[in-house]
């Protein structure tokens, strides 16, 4: 078993890493969640069985740190709400079109979110998509299938 | 395509992704969990670019420009543990000592050693080797019989070909009883 030196890893892989939490988490949360997804990498690197599934197996820490994330917000954001008058709330700020698209994406469930990303912000194969978010070619389109019909629903309101 | 799908492939835009500012803050942590086993960084030195190499326990390898950085890289991981980082300034303490002796100011070496890349045999010669002083030199013959084995002078010269730690271990110290400076003039 020859595991590459962890930091030809990171040298290969960080920025699209980041491209990826950034399309998952958003820009702000991205950071935090590439740390924690290499560092965890690192520490689980020594055990890892199958050299040649590296960078889907990066992937996969990636999808779990951003849905850790993902939920950590949903948290705050109901705590911040506790006590208060819903009366009081003020309308949420504006956003674009855009940014309300990718508010949506981030909502998805984690599988779902992980395989529209890859396939459509990375325009990979469903075979890869399987690989990177630790299921089958077929659960992968499957995935995206359902992914795409519920921000269609959404978006399309 | 639909205009949703083209939508999606248009990810949003954030600052550009700062690779160094990343590996910054993962080194910090890495060392802070212990989990920074094999520390590289460089040295230009007299005998050109070096490449030096640290562990918790002490220095682990030295390689010259002539040996390829992804091999020795390669060879740290796949010998010591495959967590090796880029991370210069835990090769300081070996940096300074090598500066210092290129420089003339040091002699005897006093760093820690990480003796994971040698084995069998050639641990004993290679420890033999480090106990020569500047200035000395000592025959196969003597290191085969300081590592326990005085009738394998061969084997000796053929464990100085393994040398992890050139310069430090001054393999170039080591001379054939028959006269001349034996091969390893540069190590």
């Amino acid at each position: 078993m020859r595991l590459p030196p962890f930091q030809s890893l990171v040298d290969a892989h960080a920025a699209e890493l980041h491209r990826f939490l950034v399309a998952s988490v958003g820009p702000t949360d991205a950071e935090d969640c590439l740390q924690e997804t290499l560092l965890s990498a690192l520490r689980a690197y020594p055990r890892l069985r199958d050299a040649s599934h590296v960078r889907a197996w990066l992937y996969t820490i990636a999808q779990h740190k951003a849905t850790d994330a993902v939920r950590r917000n949903v948290r705050h954001r109901a705590e911040d709400l506790d006590g208060v008058n819903p009366g009081h709330l003020s309308e949420p700020p504006h956003e674009t079109a855009d940014e309300e698209l990718w508010t949506r994406v981030r909502a998805l469930p984690a599988k779902q979110r992980a395989a529209v990303i890859h396939r459509f912000v990375f325009d990979l194969a469903y075979k890869e998509i399987g690989l990177r978010t630790g299921t089958t070619e077929e659960a992968a389109r499957q995935n995206v299938a359902t992914g795409l019909r519920r921000l269609r629903m959404e978006v399309d309101r | 395509m639909t205009e949703l799908e083209r939508r999606l492939a248009r990810p949003p835009a954030s600052a550009p992704f700062d690779a160094r500012a990343a590996t910054t803050v993962l080194v910090q942590r890495a060392i802070e969990a212990g989990l920074a086993d094999v520390a590289y960084g460089w040295l230009d030195s007299p005998l050109g670019k070096l490449i030096v190499a640290v562990t918790p326990r002490g220095l682990v390898r030295i390689a010259y420009e002539r040996e390829a950085e992804e091999d020795v890289l390669q060879e740290l991981a796949a010998g010591v543990s495959p967590r090796v980082l880029r991370l210069p300034e835990r090769t300081d303490a070996a940096r300074r000592e090598l500066e210092g002796y290129f420089a003339g100011t040091i002699r005897r070496f006093d760093l820690p050693l990480d003796w994971s890349l040698v084995h069998g045999f050639a641990m004993g010669v290679l420890k033999a080797t480090a106990r020569v002083p500047f200035g000395h030199v000592a025959t196969y013959g003597e290191l085969a019989a300081s590592a326990g084995s005085p009738r394998a002078a061969r084997s000796a010269g053929n464990a100085l070909l393994i040398k992890p730690i050139p310069i430090v271990l001054p393999c170039h110290r080591i001379v054939p009883a028959s006269g001349g400076i034996g091969g390893h003039g540069r190590g």
